[in-house]
């Protein structure tokens, strides 16, 4: 209680250490998320999604830039992959936005995969209710960007942007990481570049394919550009016309009352997630600590059982509650 | 069930760009298991504190090459006591004359690694010294 | 090379006699390391012995030449350090200018024959120091100049038109220029008879060292700007000094700094022509070049041979130039101060003895020698003593100096030369491929280069394959202990006191009416130098400067890549 009263008044170090014991699986952080949570549902959640190189960590310091002198506070998840080898990892994305650290109105927090598939940090969707209840107006949530399959953002997310750049075949990659699906905004990155209009055009393309039905209440994915990071003038600019298109998505929502959509979609991942870990995560650990999980893994070895049967006799053990 | 990991940071006060050392550092203490936060060259003290409570680190590395650090590393330090912070262990490298050593253990720091420090005895100090926390 | 066929032919069967005892031998008695581990420092492979095989498809007027004669491996001297040594310049600054003033008139009494000028970290990033951002840096690792007040202490006594300088000055580098050009006007010398270099190299701040300000497109303009006015009006003056020395130390391997070092140069090159207002024979011959000498001997050495080489084919190849100066790679060089211990420090004296005679035997134009204490701070004058001495020794009681490029014909060296500028052409090619250097660095392709050598040049270390003395190997336990600079920490309030005072005594409104041009120059494009000129004149501040490229460029933030 102690903890959610100091979020509440926008205790940072409280917020960042709930962060931490969520990531680290401290039993009283879930304690802690219990509370916060009938108090989160106000953040526009923001994700940020694209190949290495992309340019969204300059984009989203951009942003901050842009939500803060329209006078709203900003969170960022920056996620950076856990190396498969060492466990370790370089979180780097905060660089680009250390111009902010001594902002207050402005929280950056980096996140590491942890062996999480999907670009995201499974502690992602316990962070992004923590900044909420931090009383954060923004949040945004940057993927790893690895180019592989990153569509887990839109299960948090209210407005997704694609940030795509010419040159890096991603035309390709997006089709195939059907990366158009759970895009909101198009955002071409170093659209000075050589191939930026070809870029352009098959994203146009690719959307006047597609069926009417996949523009949720009409909302055709706008493609905007954004030239030289180096260039102050033109940057600044093309960053206020993305902001003001991202406000602009969540109004749309609002209005056309999709935003309910969004947050069952959201309820629907939490519930999962939230099943998997307090119903799977101790079956496990009890038929390894029991010593049965070898006793299985023998015998499937073995062939002298297939492990559908054995998951399926599980499953009716625990729910006859003779686990 | 908890799974504890530590959080380094990585940071270079100063307006020195030799960033050589804290980058094979980085880089270093992702191969021992660590997350490792890196803030980039240039960072005001402000920058630094404000980025260690944010990103809720157990360790804090401090690298400056331009002879600053007498004013910067006591400066980070302070920082930090003034806000409460007492649970982050703070180390500084770089060009570090052993006349400074006693002006940097006073300011808070808990060791100091000067060129010709080999990776692996810094990392066996850092694994005796620092634990994450509880 | 060409070598009679009866050469060859015993030659072949004197080697098969020779690698059956080496086979024979090692079986018995195992070389200390496996054949990979003996290489350079930076990791080229060398084998056990070289012989007329290895060189055998050289040709000797096309490779190797003469002195004076393309292509230059031998040196763009004819005379050799005959006629002349190398510069002896030491890079020095302190403290305040009155500080490092009295350090130059020291080491020109003690025979250095050019200055070099060390600047401190505000005055290196333009900030004034009362910034903020200054805080605690003050004279620190080289001199404090805020105005041309403490310009002009600096150079008090100095004869602009006899001595050359050089200033290690990257973005604010026309501020700083400009001054050194009014405080000649002060001094009553044209601007035709002052000579001396600014690095004004921003690439491989990108690329290495980080001391950054606006980015990339913008500070190429500026150092255009400087090349044109240079010159058109300070015929004598280098105005770009292409370094690879902080490449170098931010862990690069050699033939990275070779390479990434000669396409830095192209860039310039290239955006100088892209500007239409000046053919290249006009400028090139003032392009001027900075390498390290690193602690492998033999390395080093190649580097600099096969560096002229490639320059020379770059200039006629690439840039269809005509005049012969343009060919010519002149450049200075420092030994290597990341191969310096913090243990033993004493040692440091025979590892910069041996960098330096390197970098004669490669043919430097001039040269820096490391003090031994730099590990620890900013050399006494005890420890600059000593590095001044080596160099004098090295030109007076070697012998090193008196025939030319004495390792030519070599076996090896000619190889290894060979080696260096064919990977060095591969990594320029990708570079060209990339669509140029700013291109590339945007993708950080460089930087990552440079990363992986130096995390992996730290774990050899680590893992005893790379030897340093005293820190991996031969460690004694017993401290040594060597006297220490120290810059006094009153300095900075004092320097404070100084520039607040200019700024109440000038004409306020003179100062920015200069400024005001100066942001409307840069706003058309045009030559920012004369404008600058004028605002040091009207005593506006290095971070008044500054911050009008900041205003209307934008500023550049590393983007910190690992």
């Amino acid at each position: 209680m102690e903890t959610t009263k100091k979020i509440k008044g926008g205790d940072v170090r409280a917020a960042s250490r709930l962060i931490r014991n969520l990531e680290d699986r401290v039993p009283e952080a879930k304690t802690t998320i219990k509370h916060l949570f009938p108090l989160t549902g106000k953040a526009h959640v923001i994700g940020i999604t694209g190949s290495p190189g992309a340019g969204k960590s300059t984009l989203t310091d951009g942003l901050i830039d842009m939500f803060r002198k329209k006078g709203k506070t900003v969170g960022v998840l920056a996620v950076d992959p856990t190396s498969p080898f060492t466990g370790g990892a370089i979180l780097g994305d905060r660089i680009r936005m250390q111009r902010h650290a001594e902002d207050p109105g402005v929280f950056v927090r980096s996140l590491a995969t942890r062996g999480a598939l999907g670009g995201l940090a499974k502690a992602v969707g316990d962070a992004i209710h923590v900044m909420d209840v931090l009383g954060k107006d923004i949040v945004i949530v940057e993927t790893v960007g690895t180019g592989q399959q990153e569509v887990d953002i839109i299960n948090h997310s209210h407005t997704v942007l694609v940030v795509l750049v010419p040159g890096m075949g991603d035309e390709i990659q997006a089709i195939k990481a059907g990366i158009l699906e759970i895009a909101d905004i198009f955002v071409v990155n170093k659209a000075d570049r050589e191939g930026s209009s070809k870029l352009s055009r098959e994203l146009m393309a690719m959307l006047d394919m597609a069926p009417p039905s996949t523009f949720q209440g009409g909302w055709r994915p706008p493609i905007m550009k954004v030239e030289n990071a180096f260039e102050p003038v033109g940057f600044n600019k093309a960053l206020e016309d993305i902001s003001n298109k991202i406000e602009e998505h969540h109004q749309h929502l609002v209005d056309k009352d999709i935003i309910g959509s969004r947050m069952r979609r959201k309820a629907v991942v939490e519930l999962n997630e939230a099943i998997r870990a307090s119903i799977l995560e101790p079956v496990l650990q009890k038929l390894l600590s029991s010593g049965q999980m070898e006793g299985l893994i023998e015998k499937v070895m073995k062939k002298e059982i297939d492990p559908y049967t054995v998951a399926e006799d599980i499953a009716k053990r625990y729910l006859e509650g003779c686990l | 069930m908890s799974d504890r990991k530590l959080r380094v940071m990585v940071a270079k006060p100063g307006l020195d760009g030799h960033d050589r050392g804290a980058r094979v550092l980085a880089r270093c203490f992702r191969d021992a298991g660590y997350e490792v936060i890196y803030t980039g060259c240039h960072q005001t003290p402000e920058q630094i504190v404000s980025a260690v409570i944010q990103e809720d680190v157990d360790l804090l590395g401090l690298s400056c090459l331009s002879g600053a650090h007498r004013y910067l590393y006591p400066a980070v330090t302070k920082l930090m006591k003034d806000k409460g912070i007492d649970d982050v262990t703070v180390i500084g490298g770089g060009i570090i004359p052993e006349q400074d050593f006693q002006l940097m253990y006073d300011a808070g720091l808990k060791a100091i690694f000067v060129p010709g420090t080999t990776l692996d005895s810094i990392i066996t100090w850092i694994n005796t010294n620092v634990k994450p926390r509880n | 090379m060409y070598f009679a066929k009866e050469v060859l032919e015993s030659s072949s069967k004197m080697r098969q006699k020779w690698e059956d005892e080496v086979k024979k031998l090692v079986s018995k008695w195992p070389d200390q390391k496996p054949d990979a581990q003996w290489s350079t420092v930076s990791d080229l492979p060398i084998k056990r012995l070289y012989t007329p095989d290895d060189i055998k498809d050289m040709d000797f007027a096309r490779d190797i030449s003469y002195p004076g004669q393309y292509p230059y491996t031998r040196g763009n001297q004819v005379t050799g350090y005959r006629g002349k040594y190398w510069t002896f310049r030491m890079f020095s600054g302190m403290g305040d200018a009155a500080t490092t003033n009295a350090r130059w008139h020291m080491l020109l009494k003690e025979g250095q024959t050019g200055l070099s000028t060390a600047f401190d970290f505000p005055t290196l990033m333009g900030y004034d120091t009362d910034s903020p951002k200054a805080r605690g840096e003050c004279g620190k690792c080289g001199v404090a100049i805020d105005t041309l007040e403490d310009f002009l202490v600096l150079t008090k006594g100095v004869p602009l038109d006899k001595i050359t300088t050089s200033m290690t000055i990257n973005p604010p580098a026309t501020a700083l220029w400009a001054m050194y050009c009014a405080a000649a006007e002060i001094q009553g010398i044209p601007l035709t008879k002052i000579g001396g270099t600014i690095q004004n190299d921003m690439l491989k701040e990108f690329i290495a060292q980080k001391t950054l300000m606006c980015p990339p497109d913008p500070s190429v303009k500026l150092i255009s700007d400087t090349v044109e006015f240079g010159t058109l009006k300070v015929p004598k003056w280098n105005t770009i000094s292409i370094s690879g020395y902080h490449i170098r130390e931010a862990g690069a391997t050699a033939v990275q700094e070779l390479a990434f070092t000669l396409r830095d140069g192209m860039e310039y090159v290239e955006d100088v022509l892209r500007r239409k207002k000046l053919d290249v024979d006009a400028f090139a011959p003032r392009l001027s070049f900075f390498f390290n000498s690193h602690i492998d001997f033999f390395e080093e050495i190649c580097k600099m041979r096969a560096a002229r080489r490639i320059w020379a084919k770059a200039m006629t190849e690439r840039y269809k130039s005509k005049d012969e100066r343009s060919w010519w790679m002149r450049f200075h060089t420092q030994t290597a101060g990341c191969s310096l211990t913090a243990q033993q420090p004493y040692n440091n004296v025979v590892r910069t003895a041996t960098e330096a005679l390197a970098a004669v035997l490669g043919g430097t134009q001039s040269l820096h020698t490391n003090s031994l204490d730099e590990v620890w701070c900013l050399p006494s004058d005890f420890a600059v003593q000593i590095a001044l001495r080596t160099q004098q020794l090295i030109a007076e009681e070697t012998g090193a100096a008196n025939t030319i490029d004495p390792l030519a014909g070599s076996y090896f060296v000619e190889a290894l030369t060979n080696e260096m500028e064919t990977q060095a052409w591969e990594y320029i090619h990708k570079i060209d491929d990339m669509g140029g250097m700013v291109a590339a660095i945007e993708k950080g392709f460089p930087q990552l280069e440079i990363s992986d050598a130096a995390y992996k040049f730290q774990r050899q270390i680590d893992s005893a394959e790379k030897i340093m003395v005293g820190v991996n190997k031969y460690v004694s336990t017993e401290k040594e202990s060597i006297p220490f600079l120290e810059i006094d920490d009153k300095i900075e309030t004092e320097q404070i006191a100084r520039l607040q005072a200019v700024r109440r005594k000038r004409d306020g409104k003179a100062a920015k009416k200069c400024l005001d041009d100066l942001k409307a120059a840069c706003k058309k494009g045009d030559n920012v130098m004369p404008y600058c000129i004028e605002a040091v004149k009207a005593l506006c501040s290095v971070q008044e400067i500054c911050d009008v490229y900041r205003e209307v460029y934008g500023e550049y933030r590393d983007p910190g890549l690992y």
